[in-house]
């Protein structure tokens, strides 16, 4: 079974639960798909090495060949490529790596030549099987990492995929294929508004879904009322507890601190079985 | 004109709060809010809606089925696994790069423009707002952060202001480098927590790759001080300013639910230190 984990709004806990949940579980795999700021590794103090590099195929013009005809740049619908009266411009930033520009190319001239944009990272040792994207400072396009990464899950075991913050591209890489979504999320004005959102991303992806209300006791009961009027599973709440947040602070799980923690992530697991 | 942006790497550290806050005490800004997939600032601003502009991302592929003779031609070609094995497009997959639609030899494909969201030009209590709605699920969000911006700066010019403040969205990909690229400086927003250290470390590396000052500010520093003092170092080892150091405090929660920025809602401690990060950041501006 594959379980995401995500939330619209940022920091109402996401890793929090995904670290926790995948210590308190068995025969697991965890997958950090928050590709462009990771965090799930500084939680579980594993040794990394590298699996493989993420390149996506950018064009290189053979100035030769090329008469300048501009087809290349008039089929580009990400202005990737530019031609002037006597030079090609490419933009290697702006390029999805489409392969169009060459095939629409009269005389040969374009070819494609990879360019790393991140790497995949997996943890050696330790009990969990955890897996990481990593993009590249200064790249744009987080989506095909996170579509490499997710192509490590192992069908007999729970995968967990601890996806970014937003309701954008990077958000449906990850949560796209999951069984069941959890959204994590805090009872505030802005928790609540990009709990919607998300909501909106999940129903029309038609994922399962149930809700996790961190920090429950803050903002006030605006999320639970809307789950109990739309009949939406609230499978868990945590207290904002000043030992949990020192403990996060710190990089600590707290279900290590907090043994007790680990039966309700059992019974987490429990309650999306049976949903779905 | 100058152009600040508030980002932070991860969420959740306080960028709308704080954004929300400067643009109270600045007397002449235009507000961008680019945070366009997950927006909050206007649950805050309360903005008046005065304009209403469609948005459309990139285009998307369809296939009339009556011409198809799932040749599969299309399916090999695409780049982003956006077809499937029965040769139908996956909305959230195609990219609308038209390589399908150029491939098919019975020309059954047609690139079809799609909404993908509206952006908005709106009246504030504080000035002229610019901002936007994604649509759901949609792609583009960087194109979208560029067409806030775009507005945001004619706002400034029709209404004469010498400032726009934008509130970034989290991350460092596509809508981060949107929402950055070219400004006059950005106030990185993090936290003293083993998350917020890795991030901000992260998201100064792309100001740095794309030439931009930074300066940082710390929020909930009291939650560990000693993590705090290790930002503070780190800082002065790259060489980048920490223009304030903000407590733990449930005045921007209860200001938030009063639909107010924080400054408006109190005057204690937690505002009067936003008050000195404004003084700060704007002689850095001016």
């Amino acid at each position: 079974m594959k379980i995401a984990i995500a939330s619209g709004k940022g920091g109402t806990g996401k890793t929090t639960v995904a670290v926790n949940f995948v210590l308190s579980i068995e025969n697991v795999q965890l997958f950090d798909c928050d590709v462009e700021e990771p965090n799930c590794h500084l939680f579980l103090g594993f040794n990394l090495e590298k699996v493989e590099d993420i390149n996506i195929l950018t064009p290189v013009v053979d100035k030769t060949k090329c008469d300048f005809c501009g087809k290349c740049s008039e089929f580009c619908q990400f202005n990737a490529i530019a031609v002037l009266p006597e030079d090609v411009l490419v933009f290697p930033a702006l390029c999805h790596g489409c392969g169009g520009c060459a095939m629409v190319c009269p005389k040969d001239a374009i070819v494609y030549e990879n360019r790393s944009i991140g790497i995949i990272e997996k943890s050696k040792g330790g009990n969990i099987e955890f897996y990481r994207g990593v993009l590249n400072i200064g790249e744009a396009m987080a989506s095909p990492v996170i579509k490499a990464l997710k192509k490590h899950v192992d069908e007999s075991k729970t995968a967990i995929f601890d996806a970014p913050p937003g309701t954008a591209c990077p958000v449906i890489s990850s949560v796209q294929g999951a069984d069941y979504c959890i959204l994590v999320t805090e009872s505030t004005p802005f928790g609540f508004h990009d709990l919607l959102l998300a909501l909106d991303v999940l129903r029309k992806l038609e994922i399962p879904f149930g809700i996790i209300i961190n920090r429950c006791d803050i903002g006030d009961d605006r999320v639970e009322k809307y789950c109990d009027t739309e009949g939406i599973p609230v499978l868990m709440k945590i207290p904002h507890d000043r030992k949990i947040a020192r403990l996060y602070s710190e990089g600590i799980p707290f279900v290590n601190r907090m043994p007790e923690w680990k039966v309700k992530f059992v019974q987490l697991l429990d309650k999306i079985q049976a949903q779905i | 004109m100058k152009e600040l942006t508030v980002i932070s790497g991860k969420g959740g550290t306080g960028k709308t709060t704080i954004a929300a806050a400067l643009v109270s005490l600045a007397e002449n800004a235009v507000i961008a809010d680019c945070d366009v997939d997950a927006a909050d600032m206007h649950l805050i601003l309360q903005p008046e809606i005065i304009e209403t502009i469609d948005f459309s991302g990139l285009k998307v592929a369809s296939i009339d089925e009556t011409l198809c003779i799932k040749c599969g031609i299309c399916k090999d070609a695409c780049r982003f696994d956006a077809i499937t094995n029965d040769i139908r497009i996956d909305i959230y997959g195609c990219e609308g790069c038209g390589v399908c639609a150029y491939v098919c030899p019975e020309r059954a494909i047609s690139m079809i423009e799609r909404k993908a969201g509206d952006a908005y030009n709106s009246e504030t209590r504080f000035g002229p707002m610019a901002h936007a709605r994604l649509g759901i699920a949609e792609e583009a969000s960087g194109l979208l952060v560029a067409v806030v911006r775009d507005n945001a700066r004619k706002l400034a010019e029709k209404y004469d202001r010498d400032l726009i403040i934008i509130d970034g969205p989290p991350g460092t990909g596509c809508s981060v480098i949107a929402s950055i690229a070219g400004v006059d400086m950005v106030l990185v927003v993090t936290e003293p927590s083993v998350s917020g250290i890795h991030d901000l470390e992260r998201i100064l590396d792309v100001a740095d790759h794309f030439n931009i000052p930074a300066v940082v500010c710390i929020n909930k520093y009291d939650i560990n001080e000693k993590n705090s003092l290790i930002i503070e170092e780190y800082c002065k080892d790259r060489g980048i300013e920490v223009v304030g150091k903000l407590p733990y405090d449930d005045a921007p929660t209860k200001a938030m639910i009063q639909e107010m920025t924080v400054i408006e809602y109190s005057d204690g401690e937690f505002s009067n230190k936003v008050k000195n990060i404004w003084e700060n950041v704007r002689e850095k501006l001016t």
